[in-house]
């Protein structure tokens, strides 16, 4: 099994149709695609690279190099290019020999690394213009090494997450439908190439014929004008891009995005307040929320519009607080949750979530696997199932505040604070307390309309959350820390919060 | 025949081909329009037509499987065959289509 299957299927199926770009002549068909990503391939066969890295943005030149790798059976090795030069000169040297794709403005950052050789994105594009394709001779031992993906280190150093093509063949053929899109689709990709969820948008595309436009740096405002522009009809957001592209058609004219049907989110805690605001601003748009892990091949679990509407219109608060949760696990996964000695727990109890099925890897390049021997992934992140199997996802485990004996996830501490109208943005983390082990400090944002008081959050707080699990201080910031994809950095937003309140700065 | 994940597969009497996407581990009988498949890099080309009964044909994309579904090949390329083990037809795998998330 290869990736380049799903490429070869849908150049000889419908080679076409337009794969990368715009319609207007620009952009590249599948059966372009498949001819430049064996260029691709021979190019990468002719030089001692064992892994072909792309550190560049998102253009024409990351599938043509995904599936070119994939056909020289050479894993695909995405680099996150927002990283310090050092931290770029660090993870690349884990890789060599290797060929790099890159942006020219990030040439200096690999120069000189042995046993590398960087290639400018144009100079790549122009030598997968013209020349000879090679066979249908790609490698089809599932085994094989497919995608390796820097896990985002929130909490500790990066690893390379290790994805065979049998992970995500499994992943494409249990989820997406071949030709499942019709001509006129089109997907928004905005999530860098270096997120899972920008790799998987790549080969599900690819597979189901759905047109793929790119947008390299994530603006709200240009957002909103590609998708008008292209029509597009499909795209995916983490939670940070959603309440900026909300805020934006806020504060447009006309509000409205009618080539828009589905809109699919994930990568992070989205605030319900953001869902619910960006449901109503988009009626006529199919939400779906997506849960998963680089791990895991992507999603995991979806949440699907269906249940979006009726938890929107719910009356009884275990509905609508589904618009909470990751929805239900993807047919052909099991999800468990279990305590720290792996036992399961009950519907209702939190614990870890525990993941198992064909498109889970959970092995880390020189760090073996994590996957127990009955195929069982521990994912670090926590959670529980409702009586009806839907998933609710509480974070990561490190993230769990222990006051005083007691497990508290910060996420309920957070959702209970956003539903404040005045604020923004909120974040709870556990600080380290001599009486309690730890004491619960909440960040808050606010929205800047009225003069919130950190006296009136508390009091808010107390009438939300039972005592134990009201916070024991309050900090007000202008923004919280994120990196760019949307994840919480709760490392660096500790920091601030012990400078601020060591020296007895705006908290309380 | 012996199979693996990944190997592929042509019908020896339409245009079907197929790579196996799970593969029990033992000799199997693959056969597209009731005559055996055959690798398609020795093979020399299609020729007569399927056998009555396995008639129906082979649509693209699709997965088949056998009962237990030990064994599943995907289709890559359709014909006029259908795809069976000795006598007994697969059938297709039905998937639930999921709402696009990536």
């Amino acid at each position: 099994m290869n990736l380049m299957m799903l490429l070869e299927m849908a150049s000889n199926a419908f080679g076409d149709r337009v794969a990368i770009g715009s319609r207007d002549g620009s952009g590249v068909s599948y059966s372009d695609l498949y001819e430049k990503s064996g260029r691709a391939a021979q190019l990468f066969r002719n030089s001692p690279a064992e892994k072909v890295l792309l550190l560049d943005t998102s253009s024409v030149a990351l599938p043509i190099a995904l599936f070119g790798s994939s056909w020289a059976g050479l894993p695909f090795v995405p680099l996150n290019y927002r990283l310090t030069g050092d931290e770029i000169r660090e993870l690349a040297t884990e890789v060599t020999p290797a060929m790099g794709i890159v942006n020219t403005s990030m040439v200096a950052s690999v120069e000189g690394i042995p046993d590398f050789e960087g290639i400018d994105r144009q100079d790549f594009l122009l030598r997968t213009k013209e020349g000879d394709i090679p066979d249908a001779d790609w490698g089809m031992d599932p085994e094989q090494v497919a995608i390796l993906l820097f896990t985002s280190g929130t909490t500790g150093a990066p690893k390379a997450a290790v994805l065979r093509h049998s992970h995500l063949i499994s992943y494409i053929l249990g989820s997406v439908e071949f030709m499942g899109a019709g001509e006129e689709e089109a997907t928004l990709v905005s999530v860098p190439p270096y997120h899972v969820a920008g790799m998987a948008a790549l080969c599900s595309s690819v597979y189901a014929g759905r047109r793929i436009v790119q947008l390299p740096n994530f603006d709200a405002a240009r957002w909103i004008d590609v998708t008008r522009e292209e029509s597009i009809t499909h795209a995916m957001v983490v939670p940070t891009m959603l309440s900026r592209i909300v805020e934006e058609l806020e504060n447009r004219p006309d509000s409205s995005i009618d080539s828009l049907r589905a809109l699919s989110y994930g990568g992070g805690k989205m605030p319900r307040p953001t869902i619910e605001k960006a449901l109503r601003l988009l009626p006529n748009t199919n939400f779906v929320n997506a849960y998963g892990l680089t791990e895991t091949s992507s999603t995991i679990s979806v949440l699907g519009p269906d249940d979006h509407r009726s938890a929107l219109n719910g009356e009884e608060e275990n509905v609508r607080r589904r618009l909470s949760s990751a929805g239900k696990p993807l047919p052909n996964l099991e999800v468990t949750i279990r305590d720290e000695e792996g036992e399961l727990l009950d519907n209702g109890i939190s614990g870890e979530i525990w993941v198992r099925g064909e498109q889970v890897s959970g092995e880390y390049l020189g760090h073996g696997t994590k996957v127990t021997d009955d195929g069982w992934f521990p994912t670090n992140d926590g959670g529980f199932l409702d009586g009806e199997g839907y998933l609710f996802v509480e974070g990561r485990i490190d993230d769990i505040i222990i006051r005083g004996g007691e497990n508290i996830s910060p996420g309920e501490i957070e959702e209970a604070l956003l539903l404040h109208p005045d604020i923004k943005d909120a974040a709870a983390v556990g600080m380290p307390d001599t009486h309690w082990g730890e004491v619960i400090v909440a960040a808050v944002v606010p929205t800047g309309k009225t003069d919130l008081s950190i006296s009136e959050i508390k009091k808010f707080a107390k009438d939300q959350l039972r005592s134990s699990r009201t916070p024991d201080h309050i900090v007000i910031l202008a923004e919280l820390p994120y990196n760019e994809t949307g994840k919480l950095l709760r490392r660096v937003l500790r920091e601030e919060i012990s400078d601020l309140t060591s020296d007895e700065g705006q908290s309380g | 025949m012996e199979l693996r994940a990944g190997s592929r597969l042509k019908s020896a009497v339409c245009d079907t081909e197929v790579i196996a996407v799970k593969a029990p581990a033992e000799d199997i009988d693959i056969r597209c329009g009731g005559v055996p498949m055959a690798d398609p890099t020795t093979s020399d080309g299609a020729s007569g037509s399927p056998v009555g009964g396995a008639d129906e044909g082979t649509l693209m994309g699709k997965r088949y499987v056998n009962p237990d579904e030990t064994l599943e090949l995907l289709c890559t390329k359709p014909g006029g065959g259908s795809l069976g083990v000795g006598e007994t037809l697969l059938v297709i795998k039905e998937s639930k289509p999921l709402p696009a998330s990536d």
